[in-house]
C-alpha cells in the first residue's frame, strides 16, 4: 500500500487520525480555534465515512460527560476543546481520570479571557497539569495527528487507563498547513485493539461507579490513580516504538537537537521549541554551543527526560515557558527546577516567559535572549 | 532564474511568500496551491494566514514558506522574500511592500486600475491583469471573479515553482478537500496529461493559469 | 413615512394607530447612538440593529444603562481594546453565565441602592437557548431586577456558523452539513412558563415594535425576557442588503411569530395579527428558498416544515382567544 500524503491544517490532521481510531462516540462543541476539529468530525459522520455517534452537545461540561457517560459503557470516545471549553469542563476533567477512563482529547491552547484573546496560550492545559490526565504537546501538523493515533492506544492500554490529551497551539499549529503523511487504515487497525474498560459498567455482573467512598479508601484510589500514571510513561515509550514499527516516524517523551555537546540547553514544548530550533542553528553557527530539548510529554512527567539531564554536560538551562503561575514562575521552569533539585544537579537556570496570548515569538528575538547571559525570569517584550 | 534554494546559496534555505487578497478572495487556497506546488517538487512548506476578525471585503493576508528542509519557523513573516498582491485595489490602501526585502520580488494584479508602479522601482516588479484572465475564463464563485488561480499561474514566472507545478497544486487543491500527493514525488514532465477527462471548470482553471503565466509582464530590476 | 417603513410595517401599525403612531414614534427615539461607527459588525447585520434600539430604549426611560454582553457576535463588534464601540458601561461575560453575571451587577446595585439603572444582558442564541440556559433559569427564578435579550440569529456565528438549539429544522450548518435533524427549541415560552413579569419576541424588521417591546420591559420590575429573530446575511446566506426583508418574511409566512406574555396574559404583536388571526400566510417556501441555509431541502421537507408552521399557528391562534399561553 503506497504511504499517501495530504496538506491539511493541524486541526484536520487531528480529525483524521481520529477516524482511524473510529470512536464509538464523539460529544464536542465548538470553539475557536478548536471549531475545525468538530466540524470535519461532523462531516465525516454526516457523510457515513465515519460511524460514530455524535452528539451536538450543549456545553463543554456535557461534552465531557457525555464522554464519561459513554466511556462508562465501554465505549472509545474522543473530544475536542480549548481554553475556555476546556476550562468550563473542568468538573468533568478531573471526575474522567479519577474514573480511570480512556478518553481522548484534543486541546488547542489558547488564551484565557477576560479581555477574549483566542491565540495559543498554554495556560489552559498546564494549569491543569494535576487534573491526571496524560498530556503531551505537539509541535507540527504530522506529530499532532501520530500522537492522536498512539494517544488512543496509550490511554486504553490496560496497565494504563487515563484519559489522554493531545494538545496543539492555536492558529500556530491548528490552523497552519503542512504536508501530512497517513497512516494506513488497516496498519493502524492492526496497532489498535478493540477497545475494553474493564470496569465499565455491564448487565452480567451489575456494579455502581460512583457510590460514596469513606476516607479509608479514596486515598488508595487516588495512589492508584499516580502508580498507573507512572506505569503510562513506559507504556508510552513501548507504543511510540511500535508506532515507530508501523510509520517509520520516531518520537520520544523528549527530542533532543544538538544537544550532545551543548554547554547552554534551551528547554520548551510545542511549536516554540521548534522556533527555538533556528536560533540554535544560528547560534551554532556563531560557534555558541547551544541545544534544544523538546519536551513533548508533561504528565507523566518523563522519566527520560531526567536521565537525558543527567547524562547531558550542558551546564546553563534557557526554560522557555508560555504559560505563567502567578506569584510563583513559568510553570515549566519551576518544574524542571524542582527535578533538578530532585537530582541533585546545581545549574545555571534562565527562564523566559514568551508567547503568551498568541505573542509572536520569532527566532531572531530567541537568539538575542539566548545570548544574554543573566539569569533569572525574563518576560520577552516587557 | 537567479533564486535558486541550493543549501551552498548563502544559507538561503527558504523562501517566505506574502499574499495580499480581500477577505472571500482565495487569498488562503492561493498560499495553500503554492506550498502544494512546492510540495510537488520535493520541498518542504507550509502555508497559513493572518487569524481574527476578518469580515468579508478587508483587506488580508496570507503565507507560505517554502524550504529545503523542515520548517520550523512558526513566527509570523515579517520579511518577505516575495510578495503576491491579489486585489487591484489593496496597493493604495495597504502598504504592500512592507518588510519586502530591497530587491524582492513584487507580483501585482493590476486589474485594470492604473495602479501606479513606479514607486515600488526598488523591487523586482512582475505585473498581470489576473482579474481579465478569470473573467475571460467565467471564473467567478458568488458573483466575485476568481483571483488565486490565475495569480498562482503568474506566479510561476517568479521561478519559485514551475507552471507544471502550479498546475498540478491548483488541480489537486481545487480538487476536493483532501489533497492527495503521492509520495513519489512529481517528477517534472507531464503534469497536464490526461487533462481531456477534466471536468471543463477544471480545465478553465488550468487555461487561467497558464494564461497568467504568459501575460505577466516583468516591468523592471536587474537579475 | 409609509414609504419608508414599508406597507406591511404601516398594516401591521393600523393595530396601534396607523401612521400617526409612526410619526410620533419616530419623534421620540432618541437620535443618540450608543454603538458608534467603526464597530465591526458585518454589513447587514441586524442583530446591531436590535442592540442600538435596546440602548435607545433604555436611554429614553431616562434611566442609566449598564450592558452585559455574552461570548457572541455582539462581543466582537466592540472592536480591539484600547477601543470599543459601545458607548455605555459594558461588562463582557463568559460564555455560559451572562445571566448570573447580570445578577452579580444588579445586587451590587441594589445594596448601593440604586434603583436608576436599566440592567441589560444581552447574548446569542448559544449563549441563551444551549450552554446559558441553566443561568438564565436561576436568574429569572431569583427574580432578579433586569432584561435579558436573546438575539437570534439561529447558529453560532461568532464561531462560524455551528448549529444551535435555536437552528430551524434543516438548515445547513458547519456541524449539521446535511441539515438540521431537530426542530427549534423553543425559549421564550419556557421562559414564560418561569411566571416571569414581560416576555416577548421580536424582530428588527419591526422597529417600532421592537422598540416599543423595550420600553415596556424597563417600566416593569423584576426578571424581563425579550428573545429577537435576528437574521445574519452572512450565515443564512443571503445577501447584504436583505436582512430586515429576511425578517419580514419571517414573520409574514409565520416562521417567527411576535408576541408579548404580560403578567401571564398573551398578546399577540401588531405585525403577526393578520398571519396568526387572518390566517394570511405567505408559503414558508418563500422564506426557505431565499436563503443559502437551506440549500439543498428537499419538497418533503418543505412540506413537513410548512405543516410545523400551520400547527404552530393554530397554537397561537387559541392562545389569543384564552388571552394566555396555556
Ligand atoms: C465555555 C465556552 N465555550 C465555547 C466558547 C466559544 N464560543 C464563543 S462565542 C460562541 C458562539 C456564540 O453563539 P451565539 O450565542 O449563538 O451568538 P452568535 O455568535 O451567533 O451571535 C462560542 C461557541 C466560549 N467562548 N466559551
Ligand atoms: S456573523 Fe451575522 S450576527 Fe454576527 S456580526 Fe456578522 S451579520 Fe451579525
Amino acid at each position: 500500500m503506497q504511504e499517501e500524503e495530504v496538506f491539511v491544517t493541524g486541526n484536520e490532521a487531528v480529525a483524521r487520525a481520529v477516524k482511524l481510531a473510529k470512536p464509538n462516540v464523539i460529544a464536542a462543541y465548538p470553539i475557536t480555534p478548536q471549531t475545525e476539529i468538530v466540524e470535519v468530525l461532523a462531516r465525516y459522520v454526516e457523510s457515513g465515512e465515519l460511524k460514530s455517534e455524535y452528539i451536538h452537545v450543549e456545553s463543554e461540561h456535557s461534552a465531557m460527560a457525555a464522554c464519561i457517560g459513554a466511556a462508562s459503557m465501554g465505549a472509545r470516545v474522543f473530544t475536542a476543546t480549548s481554553s475556555h471549553g476546556f476550562l468550563y469542563m473542568c468538573e468533568m476533567i478531573f471526575w474522567a481520570s479519577i474514573a480511570r477512563l480512556p478518553i481522548v482529547m484534543a486541546n488547542v491552547n489558547r488564551a484565557l479571557g477576560p479581555g477574549w484573546n483566542i491565540w495559543a496560550d498554554l495556560k489552559d492545559a498546564m494549569s491543569h497539569r494535576d487534573a491526571g490526565w496524560i498530556q503531551f504537546y505537539t509541535a507540527s501538523v504530522q506529530e499532532a495527528y501520530d500522537t492522536t493515533l498512539m494517544a488512543f492506544r496509550i490511554a486504553e492500554d490496560q496497565r494504563v487507563m487515563l484519559p489522554t490529551m493531545v494538545n496543539l497551539e492555536g492558529f500556530v499549529l491548528s490552523h497552519v498547513m503542512q504536508p501530512l503523511r497517513l497512516v494506513d487504515e488497516a496498519e493502524y487497525d492492526r496497532f489498535l485493539p478493540p477497545v475494553r474498560i474493564p470496569h465499565a459498567l455491564n448487565f452480567e455482573r451489575p456494579h455502581t461507579l460512583g457510590t460514596l467512598i469513606s476516607p479509608e479508601h479514596n486515598y488508595l484510589v487516588q495512589y492508584d490513580n499516580n502508580r498507573c500514571m507512572r506505569a503510562a510513561d513506559d507504556v508510552i515509550a513501548e507504543v511510540e516504538r511500535e508506532f515507530e514499527r508501523m510509520s517509520g516516524r520516531r518520537y520520544g517523551a523528549v527530542m533532543k537537537y544538538r544537544c550532545d555537546d551543548a554547554e547552554t540547553l534551551v528547554i520548551a514544548m510545542g511549536t516554540l521549541a521548534k522556533e527555538a530550533e533556528v536560533a540554535c542553528d544560528s547560534l551554532r553557527e556563531k560557534g555558541e554551543k547551544i541545544g534544544v530539548l523538546r519536551l513533548r510529554q508533561l504528565r507523566p512527567f518523563p522519566k527520560a527526560f531526567l536521565e537525558e539531564v543527567k547524562r547531558l554536560t550542558a551546564e546553563r538551562f534557557i526554560i522557555i515557558d508560555r504559560a505563567y503561575s502567578s506569584g510563583y514562575g513559568g510553570i515549566l521552569a519551576e518544574e524542571v527546577k524542582a527535578k533538578l533539585y530532585d537530582l541533585g544537579l546545581k545549574k545555571e537556570v534562565k527562564s523566559i516567559i514568551a508567547g503568551l496570548g498568541g505573542q509572536d515569538v520569532p527566532h531572531e528575538a530567541l537568539e538575542k535572549m539566548f545570548m544574554d547571559k543573566r539569569g533569572g525570569e525574563v518576560w520577552f517584550g516587557v | 532564474m537567479v533564486w535558486s534554494m541550493s543549501e551552498s546559496d548563502e544559507g538561503k534555505h527558504e523562501i517566505e511568500i506574502r499574499i495580499h487578497s480581500r477577505g472571500g478572495q482565495g487569498g488562503v487556497t492561493a498560499a495553500k496551491m503554492l506550498a502544494v506546488a512546492a510540495s510537488l517538487e520535493g520541498k518542504y512548506s507550509t502555508a497559513f494566514s493572518i487569524y481574527g476578525a476578518e469580515r468579508r471585503g478587508s483587506p488580508t493576508a496570507s503565507f507560505t514558506r517554502i524550504s529545503n528542509r523542515e520548517i520550523r519557523k512558526y513566527s509570523q513573516i515579517r520579511k518577505p522574500d516575495c510578495v503576491i498582491v491579489m486585489d487591484p485595489t489593496i496597493a493604495s490602501v495597504v502598504d504592500v511592500t512592507e518588510g519586502l526585502k530591497p530587491g524582492g520580488k513584487l507580483l501585482i494584479n493590476v486589474g485594470n486600475n492604473s495602479t501606479d508602479l513606479e514607486r515600488f522601482r526598488d523591487y523586482e516588479v512582475y505585473a498581470v491583469d489576473a482579474t481579465r484572465v478569470s473573467l475571460r475564463f467565467d471564473l467567478k464563485v458568488a458573483g466575485i471573479p476568481v483571483l488565486n488561480v490565475p495569480m498562482v499561474g503568474a506566479a510561476a514566472r517568479l521561478g519559485i515553482i514551475s507552471l507544471d507545478s502550479a498546475k498540478q497544486a491548483i488541480l489537486k487543491v481545487l480538487g476536493g478537500g483532501s489533497v492527495v500527493t503521492s509520495l513519489a514525488r512529481y517528477a517534472g514532465t507531464t503534469a497536464l496529461d490526461g487533462t481531456e477527462s477534466l471536468p471543463s471548470t477544471m480545465r478553465k482553471n488550468l487555461m487561467a493559469a497558464e494564461l497568467a503565466y504568459k501575460e505577466t509582464k516583468r516591468l523592471n530590476g536587474s537579475g | 413615512m409609509v414609504e419608508v417603513l414599508g406597507k406591511e410595517e404601516h398594516e401591521g401599525m393600523e393595530a396601534v394607530g396607523g401612521e400617526g403612531k409612526v410619526v410620533k414614534w419616530l419623534a421620540e427615539i432618541p437620535a443618540d447612538e450608543y454603538v458608534l461607527k467603526g464597530n465591526s459588525a458585518c454589513a447587514g447585520c441586524t442583530a446591531m440593529i436590535a442592540l442600538r434600539y435596546a440602548l435607545k430604549a433604555s436611554r429614553a426611560t431616562g434611566r442609566k444603562t449598564l450592558l452585559l454582553v455574552g461570548a457572541c457576535c455582539m462581543v466582537v463588534c466592540e472592536g480591539v481594546y484600547p477601543n470599543t464601540a459601545y458607548n455605555v458601561p459594558t461588562l463582557d461575560t463568559a460564555f455560559a453565565c451572562t445571566a448570573s453575571m447580570a445578577s452579580g451587577v444588579e445586587a451590587a446595585l441594589k445594596s448601593f441602592g440604586r434603583r436608576d439603572v436599566n440592567v441589560i444582558a444581552f447574548a446569542g442564541d448559544g449563549g441563551t437557548v444551549d450552554i446559558g440556559i441553566q443561568a438564565l433559569s436561576g436568574a429569572v427564578e431569583r427574580g432578579h431586577n433586569f432584561l435579558y435579550v436573546c438575539y437570534d440569529n439561529e447558529a453560532y456565528c461568532n464561531t462560524g456558523m455551528q448549529r444551535s438549539g435555536a437552528t430551524p429544522p434543516c438548515a445547513r450548518t458547519t456541524t449539521t452539513p446535511g441539515g438540521k435533524r431537530e426542530k427549534k427549541k423553543d425559549v421564550p415560552r419556557i421562559m414564560a412558563a418561569h411566571g416571569i413579569p414581560y416576555v416577548a419576541t421580536a424582530c428588527p424588521s419591526y422597529p417600532i415594535d421592537l422598540y416599543e417591546k423595550f420600553k415596556r420591559a424597563f417600566s416593569i420590575e423584576g426578571p424581563k425576557y425579550i428573545h429577537i429573530l435576528t437574521p445574519c446575511p452572512v450565515s443564512w446566506r443571503f445577501p447584504t442588503s436583505k436582512g430586515v426583508e429576511m425578517g419580514k418574511l419571517a414573520v409574514r409566512t409565520g416562521m417567527w411569530t411576535l408576541y408579548e406574555v404580560e403578567h401571564g396574559v398573551f398578546r399577540l404583536s401588531p405585525p403577526s395579527r393578520r398571519v396568526v388571526l387572518r390566517g394570511d400566510v405567505v408559503p414558508v417556501e418563500k422564506y426557505l428558498r431565499a436563503q443559502g441555509r437551506f440549500n439543498g431541502i428537499t419538497d418533503e421537507e418543505v412540506e413537513r416544515i410548512q405543516k410545523m408552521v400551520y400547527q404552530e399557528l393554530e397554537w397561537f391562534k387559541e392562545a389569543a382567544a384564552r388571552r394566555k399561553l396555556w
